[in-house]
């Protein structure tokens, strides 16, 4: 029961700082229909989704609900004309019961009424009915499962018969089963003629239940279509894995060197959802060894609970010390240096003192050596030096957050997504730079990536990472002969 | 839910039928002390509804108790207005204050708003000393009505203004608007795209505490019979209201109370020890925050949920 477009998105442009988010964005959604916006991390989809919610403001463009543009509008406004959101992460009221988190959502925005009506409880009894959370009705959100928390979202965002519902990584920490009944719940809402916007990074998860996908990169749409269609276009497969793979002949001369990095059956959870479960890992001496996996595998934790930013059950070990009792300073410290995929640039310092500040353990002959080094590699940064970090191009930001890791003279450099969100030619100067410092320094690579292409010639080793589990390992030839396929 | 509703009632209702019998048994020394601590209970209980439910650290509270009582100090001694017509104008006084603050200072996010609360306290406090010819300046100034001369029946007016004032917040925050508000205060933007319009409700819980403040305020001074800086408006006294809201626990209104009586009561009895006193108290209170985050009360709360 397709019908008119409910949601039209027209020349929707976004930018934070210097980094272009949203540049140029159009689509339409119509009643009764699921669409996906897929994109690799850092292509713009989640603030295309904030910017329809209205919890941010784009700089140009409009967003048309039944034809009226409701860019610009408060997001409490957006959300009582008929749009409302489930968030990937969410904060129930703890102290309240699970009825009356969702009786929350069907409140009147009034300072006047201070009891509930009895037709808000049937309702929000109903609804939670609906979506099979009959039985915990009075229990309280930190008593249930995450599954059941993901539920109690939808309920709230349906509660106000929304015309289109937004859903941020509507799978992420469910496990197939719990899929199975999250896409029938999606599923009815459209039924219920509703619009769905699916927001995910990969098209696999969303194909089985989109009528229509949309393909971000770079802030813009690069292909529309069937989920099929979406998943044969020669730019998508570019995007997601990077054209046609190179491995490059590596000799083994690194095989057997000293293990440096030790990582023996390492489990994190997120309060009830497991990100890594069991992975083991091991990194040798001046060895480059790249981690492959989808958004979402559990890269990012991987990286956090090396660099001791989140609690882990198991053992990492560095250079045969135990990394466990010690602080994140003390790791990066001692030469474990991470650039997180977040970059965490300290955005209103110069390019010059985010730099030093890496280099702040350095003597001062020291720093001025590792300093004409870091420009050498990066000559754009030379340039740049006094500019403030914040408005510098997404590239450039990426640039200095190497720059100033490698400021730190690292034994084990951590690379978390260098390529995240980045064009092309970008990309070559990022991957010529990774290149020369194997050649030229004693350096120990850990790469993240979900760009296969990108990854795989800098590779001694390819750990792939799925759901949390370490899926494949193997050198990188192997991995273009026997995983590209099933990849994407 | 109800049956802990109720026990709070019933719980409550035993608490204040004792306190009306004290005067009974106590010094009119001890009742005097209980009498501030009351009105200090109000100030708590008003903090904790912007700071537990809100999530907005007002650090100025006494900007708000400041307003409300030197406006009824003013009237009453340079008019000869009534009392009741002088709290109701303090009362005013606080509210409009609260929203010519509260307005542009919730535009800014993140520490800023707590940093406009500190710095208008400090305003008030100079606008005081300069003003000195018609407050009193630093001396601070004396109001010719006071509401008793008996001991004993300004401890029941006292409790009485706590007891109304617990109702009233306390139901509020269990109503609709509470849910709304505690909702914005944990998670703005999940709140915002549920519908509700943060930045209002967040105004009118600025204002709620702010008349609650006011009428604290002055009634206090014509407990008092005089208004001076160092018992309404400096710092160290919203330093003490903020300690006794965390305390007792943030986000239970009731417990703001308990601490409120706790930590003054706690002080006098520990007067014998000098200057030691207040390290005492103090310690206390950081070994509380540190250890029980959640205060007294909502440590016995939480407590019971687990069971």
């Amino acid at each position: 029961m397709t019908g008119a477009a409910r949601l039209q998105v027209s020349g929707l442009h976004k930018r934070f700082g210097g980094v272009i988010a949203v540049k140029n964005m159009s689509f339409d959604l119509r009643a009764g229909e699921i669409v996906g916006l897929i994109g690799p991390n850092g292509s713009g989809k989640s603030t295309v989704m904030s910017l329809i919610m209205g919890i941010q403001r784009a700089n140009a463009g409009t967003i048309t609900l039944d034809g009226i543009d409701i860019a610009g509008w408060p997001a409490h406004r957006i959300a009582r004309a008929g749009i409302s959101i489930v968030f990937q992460h969410s904060r129930p009221l703890q102290r309240q019961t699970v009825l009356e988190n969702i009786k929350l959502a069907l409140l009147p925005d009034s300072l006047l009424r201070l009891a509930t009506k009895t037709s808000v409880t049937e309702r929000a009894r109903a609804i939670a009915e609906r979506v099979g959370l009959g039985g915990v009705l009075h229990r309280h959100p930190w008593t249930l499962p995450f599954a059941d928390l993901r539920r109690m979202e939808v309920a709230k965002a349906v509660a106000r018969d929304p015309k289109v519902v937004l859903i941020d990584e509507p799978f992420a920490g469910l496990t197939a089963a719990e899929i199975k009944i999250f896409s029938d719940l999606i599923r009815s809402l459209r039924d219920d003629g509703r619009a769905v916007l699916l927001v995910d990074h990969s098209v696999k998860s969303v194909a089985a239940l989109a009528d229509r996908v949309i393909a971000m990169y770079l802030g813009e749409p690069i292909a529309e279509g069937s989920a099929d269609e979406v998943m044969q276009n020669e730019t998508v497969r570019r995007v997601y894995l990077g054209g046609a793979i190179e491995a490059v002949e590596r000799n083994d001369s690194r095989t057997d060197a000293a293990t440096l990095l030790d990582v023996d059956c390492v489990d994190v959870f997120y309060g009830k959802a497991q990100a890594l479960e069991h992975v083991d890992l091991r990194v040798r001496q001046d060895e480059f060894v790249s981690i492959v996996g989808l958004n979402g595998a559990g890269k990012t934790t991987l990286f956090n609970a090396i660099s001791g930013l989140v609690p882990y059950r198991g053992s990492i070990r560095f250079a045969g010390a135990e990394l466990r009792r010690r602080t994140a300073a003390a790791i990066a410290r001692g030469g474990v240096v991470h650039c997180p995929e977040t970059r965490e640039l300290f955005g209103y310092m110069s390019v010059r003192e985010n730099l030093d500040l890496g280099g702040g353990h350095l003597s001062a002959g020291e720093r001025q050596r590792q300093l004409a080094w870091v420009f050498e590699l990066f000559p754009i940064l030379e340039q740049r030096q006094a500019q403030a970090a914040r408005t510098l191009s997404g590239g450039e930001q990426q640039m200095l957050t190497l720059g100033r890791a490698l400021m730190m003279q690292p034994k084990l450099l951590i690379l978390d997504e260098p390529t995240l969100g980045l064009a092309p030619v970008i990309l070559g100067q990022i991957s010529k730079a990774i290149e020369r410092l194997r050649k030229e320094r004693s350096l120990t690579l850990l790469l993240a990536e979900q760009n296969v292409t990108f990854a795989l010639p800098h590779s001694d080793r390819v750990y792939l990472l799925d759901h949390g589990r370490i899926a494949w390992q193997g050198d990188p030839q192997r991995f273009a002969a026997e995983m590209h396929a099933g990849y994407l | 839910m109800a049956i802990l509703r109720s026990r709070v009632l019933w719980i409550g209702a035993a608490v204040v039928v004792i306190a009306a019998l004290l005067p009974f048994w106590l010094s009119a020394y001890l009742l005097g002390v209980l009498t501030a601590a009351y009105y200090f209970g109000v100030f708590a209980m008003a903090w904790d509804l912007l700071f537990g439910f809100a999530g907005e650290v007002n650090f100025g509270p006494t900007f708000l108790i400041g307003l409300g009582a030197y406006t009824a100090a003013i009237l009453n001694s340079e008019f000869g207005l009534p009392i009741p017509v002088c709290v109701v104008a303090g009362a005013i006084a606080a509210v409009l204050g609260g929203i010519l603050l509260a307005v542009p200072a919730l535009r800014l996010r993140g520490p800023y708003f707590g940093l406009v609360t500190l710095v208008a306290v400090l305003l008030l406090q100079n606008f005081i000393v300069i003003f000195a010819g018609v407050t009193g300046g630093e001396i601070g100034m004396t109001v010719p009505d006071v509401l008793s001369i008996d001991e004993k029946v300004n401890y029941w007016y006292a409790l009485v203004f706590l007891t109304i004032c617990a109702v009233l917040l306390y139901g509020l925050s269990r109503s609709t608007v509470g849910l709304i508000l505690q909702a914005s205060g944990q998670d703005a933007v999940e709140a915002s795209a549920l519908g509700f319009n943060v930045t209002k409700h967040k105004i009118a819980a600025f204002c709620i505490s702010a008349l609650f403040s006011g009428t604290a305020g002055a009634m206090l001074i014509f407990y008092m019979g005089t208004a001076s800086i160092n018992t309404v408006i400096d710092l160290a006294i919203a330093v003490q209201i903020i300690i006794a809201a965390v305390l007792g626990g943030r986000r239970t209104i009731l417990g703001a109370a308990l601490g409120a009586v706790f930590l003054i009561v706690a002080n006098e009895f520990l007067r014998p020890l000098g200057q030691l006193n207040t390290f005492v108290v103090s310690a206390v209170a950081l070994a509380v925050i540190l250890f029980f985050p959640e205060g007294l009360l909502g440590y016995a709360l939480h407590r019971g949920e687990r069971e």
